[in-house]
């Protein structure tokens, strides 16, 4: 045992360390009495290793990754199994609690698989080539001799077979190499094959423990009234009729924290259950304190924005050529503004969280993308050490962006604390609508100009929108570096002269990130309008498009993955032949396109829509991504058609507005989702490529949106610059 | 004390009588597979069969189930178990979570209209809302299981 702990530190931090910026992961041999090799000193129990293999040839990969419905517990795995050559069938999947001895496990970004693909693989390696090790070893012959199949080690001059399971014991003894070799594309099993989501049974028989499924022995349920306005306060509380609710049994004022996921405050009512905790909620009588968000009006503020970005506002590089010159020469000029509204995430399992406070330790249970900025939170909170908060992070029921912000696990560790019982906090999906962390609202302003033979010449574009940032910093009232980059400044047109400008936004609640995030509504401004050139030039809007990318290229950036627009219009071309680019279509039918790269991911949409009487219907929607090497061909596929179910609700329904400082919606029926009666067929095509992977969470969703508005401009000839569609008496 | 009938299991429980359902289901009895997704009939997440028939079950007072056979998705029926083959063979859920409904609501389709037309479908599945955006799959995998049922 002697040797691997004293190798393994070392060796894995250099395997593994280097390529993913600091992870102190390895693999981990278990016997069959479950004891553990402790890989640091050999005093400490130290289970941070992402692969154990037991003597009956069971093999437990760790997710360190949050699993809301992305696949990743499966293509992770997946990656480290087929390295491994170990066979499917053995594997099972845990999940990495918050520690930083797992790496880095905030799931968003779509970088899940971008940034551990290769430390994964060089796990399995590794993993694979101790296995040679003792296997050789035990044959007295070269490791070279020796190969891997499906769980197997074997000689290649003998043809014996050693089973994973039966080199446990020996395995213990062998020194963890320094270098190991990955496979070639052709010898993967798994990778780039349609794998099968490993928690189907636990999906198909309701045993998948969310965090809202999370259960201790004598908790309690809490539901907590927050102000209506961003950031108010409680003025006076009357909890007569709360108190007299069966199952109700305290109500408690909570303080609001103010860090950026710290928890907004209110009244907690603490209830033997959920439907208790709920109902005494609802009968609390409270006065509040609205605060400066107090006046908060969603449909005013949108003509402030709109104003200001029809004026002269900041300027942000990259500035080129002079956009003077180019509207004063151009021989025409068009202009067009864009507007969006708030959204909220609305993942079908509401925020909530189980804590525990006890003994100054505390254990969570709940559904977080980020397990390490949780356990940050709640150390902050406590004001007690990491080390001893532990985070079990459960299945998300969809997240969105929403629950990378632990603002609900803060909620119930006060409660915890108040109550010292375990304590499950669970927002009515009312809170879930009207106390989030908005997706911001935007306007946008572009204004381009054609020369005689309709080719861009000009772009002007300014965009307004309240900034994430100032859900970190207050009065950051313009956006960021990181929200322009996503889309904006960057897009991928090589127009001569370009000017980019971005105007004050204030935010009056908090804004988050939201799948896709700025990309969204970027992408519908940009998409949008130059398919409004294209018109305007008299030109074919797949063509005009494509000579707007121009010529082949890989943009000069400083990103490990650059813009290559051979991909781009690559993905576009390959969209349209699936489409049948051109076809003739039925009586009022229309067809429009959109291409957006985000991510470091290249997507083209091709929406065929049909509008009769003014009603509008997604008739089918042809998507085509190049996300580099693919690890799991069928999660790609049901990211995307999931991310144009997603998109769809953003460019039919998606509006939350605000009055006097409240959001004015409060459930499904005011704040709708895209259903199945509206779903059109969904057609995915992924290119093959040797390329490194990229994501793909988030990239399917941005083109969605402008197609269906291009589309609808295809069929009517009417054009759409706000939405949601539903708006316009179209839904 | 009231009594539920579930999955074929009588279980006596002590619940004030407005409450709905579902927290009987999941808070009192401990059967977290039935969901909470809105707590107004908007979302389909809380699904149960009661007799047969698919209410949902965060708008149904628990008196009203008193005497009559829930099935749940941790309940066994043949319909549901095709079903469950189908999901499978599809790889349909994502996050998973609106899926105990999903299934509950394609099991009493099924269960009345041996062969739906896609309209039949369309209207039986759209109260079950999926923010993961699986409504292809699921689809495609209610066909799957009639070929199977019929089989």
């Amino acid at each position: 045992m002697g040797a691997i702990q004293n190798m393994s530190r070392r060796n894995f931090v250099k395997v593994i360390g280097l390529a993913s910026g600091g992870l102190v992961i390895g693999c981990q041999f278990v016997s069959d009495k479950n004891e553990i090799v402790r890989i640091d000193d050999g005093t400490t129990f130290t289970p941070n290793l992402f692969v154990q293999l037991k003597k009956d040839g069971t093999l437990i990969l760790l997710a360190s990754r949050s699993e809301m419905g992305q696949g990743v517990r499966t293509s992770l795995t997946s990656v480290i199994a087929d390295e491994m050559d170990a066979d499917w069938n053995f594997v099972t999947v845990a999940q990495a609690t918050g520690d930083s001895k797992f790496g880095n496990q905030n799931t968003d970004g779509s970088r899940s698989i971008r940034t551990i693909f290769e430390p994964m693989r060089k796990m399995g390696a590794t993993a694979r080539a101790i296995l040679i090790s003792a296997a050789a070893k035990k044959w007295n012959i070269a490791s070279s001799a020796c190969k891997t199949e499906n769980h197997y080690v074997i000689n290649t001059t003998s043809n014996e077979k050693l089973f994973y399971g039966d080199l446990v014991t020996d395995a213990m003894k062998i020194e963890v190499p320094t270098e190991v070799s990955l496979k070639e594309k052709k010898d993967f099993n798994y990778i780039g094959k349609q794998l099968k989501s490993v928690d189907l049974t636990d999906f198909t028989h309701g045993t998948a423990v969310y965090g809202i499924d999370a259960r201790l022995p004598n908790m309690k349920f809490a539901a907590i009234a927050r102000c209506p306005s961003t950031f108010g306060t409680v003025k006076s509380v009357d909890k007569t009729a709360t108190l007299e609710i069966t199952g109700v049994e305290q109500v408690v004022e909570l303080e609001r924290v103010k860090r950026p996921f710290g928890m907004m405050g209110g009244v907690a009512v603490i209830a033997s259950n959920t439907w208790a905790a709920f109902q005494g909620k609802n009968n609390l009588e409270i006065v509040w304190n609205k605060g400066s968000n107090g006046r908060y009006d969603s449909e005013k503020y949108m003509q402030k924005i709109t104003n200001r970005v029809h004026n002269k506002a900041k300027v942000v590089p990259p500035t080129k050529g002079n956009i003077t010159t180019a509207f004063k020469e151009a021989s025409s000029v068009i202009e067009a503004t864009y507007q969006m509204p708030h959204l909220a995430h609305a993942p079908m399992e509401v925020p909530n969280a189980l804590a525990w406070v006890y003994d100054g330790k505390c254990e969570i249970w709940a559904p977080v993308q980020a397990p390490q900025a949780t356990k940050t939170e709640v150390a902050s909170y406590l004001g007690i050490d990491e080390e001893h908060i532990t985070i079990h992070v459960t299945f998300l029921g969809g997240g969105f962006g929403r629950k990378s912000k632990p603002d609900f696990v803060v909620e119930a560790v006060a409660l915890s604390k108040k109550m010292n019982v375990p304590v499950q906090v669970v927002w009515t999906r009312e809170d879930d609508i009207q106390n989030a962390y908005y997706h911001t609202t935007s306007a946008q302003y572009l204004k381009g100009a054609l020369d005689k033979n309709g080719t861009v010449t000009g772009w002007l574009h300014r965009t307004a929108f309240p900034s994430i940032v100032s859900t970190f910093k207050p009065m950051s009232d313009y956006g960021a570096g990181f929200e322009f980059g996503q889309g904006f400044n960057n897009n991928q047109f090589d127009i001569e002269h370009m000017r980019f400008e971005n105007a004050k936004a204030e935010a009056h609640v908090r804004i988050g990130w939201l799948r896709s995030v700025c990309h969204i509504y970027h992408s519908f401004g940009i998409n949008s309008f130059v398919d409004e050139l294209a018109a305007k030039a008299g030109k074919d809007p797949l063509q005009f498009n494509l000579d707007l990318i121009g010529k082949d290229k890989i943009r000069k950036e400083k990103s490990p993955f650059p813009l290559n627009t051979k991909r781009l219009k690559n993905v576009l071309k390959t969209a349209a032949k699936k489409a049948n680019w051109g076809k003739k279509l039925p009586e009022g039918h229309g067809i429009g396109l959109a291409v957006h790269y985000s991510f470091y991911t290249y997507v083209a949409s091709i929406v065929e829509v049909s509008v009769k009487n003014n009603k509008l219907k997604v008739q089918q929607i042809h998507t085509a991504v190049d996300c580099g090497m693919v690890v799991n061909k069928d999660t790609v596929t049901n990211q995307l058609e999931g991310a144009a179910i997603f998109g769809m609700s953003v460019a039919l329904h998606g509006k939350i507005t605000a009055k006097d400082g409240a959001i004015e919606q409060s459930n499904f029926h005011d704040y709708q989702m895209t259903r199945m009666s509206e779903t059109p067929n969904i057609d995915v095509t992924i290119i093959e490529s040797d390329e490194a992977p990229t994501g793909i969470g988030e990239p399917g969703v941005p083109p969605i949106a402008p197609a269906i508005a291009n589309a609808i401009f295809n069929a009517t000839g009417k054009r759409y610059r706000t939405f949601p569609l539903s708006e316009h008496g179209l839904v | 004390m009231k009594t539920l009938t579930i999955n074929g299991k009588s279980h006596s429980i002590e619940a004030q009588d407005d409450m709905p359902l579902l927290w009987a289901i999941r808070d009192i009895i401990g059967l977290t597979g039935t969901k909470y997704g809105c707590g107004v009939s908007q979302c389909g997440a809380c699904s149960v069969l009661l007799d047969g028939q698919v209410i949902r079950s965060c708008s149904i007072p628990v008196t009203y189930a008193e005497g009559k056979e829930i099935v749940t998705i941790e309940g066994q029926s043949d319909t549901l178990n095709y079903l469950r083959e189908a999901w499978v063979d599809g790889n349909v859920p994502q996050c998973g979570y609106c899926q105990s409904g999903q299934l509950i609501a394609a099991t009493a389709l099924l269960d009345s209209n041996a062969n739906p037309t896609e309209e039949d479908i369309n209207n039986a599945m759209s109260g079950n809302i999926c923010r993961c955006g699986t409504y292809p799959r699921i689809k495609k995998a209610i066909y799957k299981a009639i070929e199977l049922k019929n089989k």
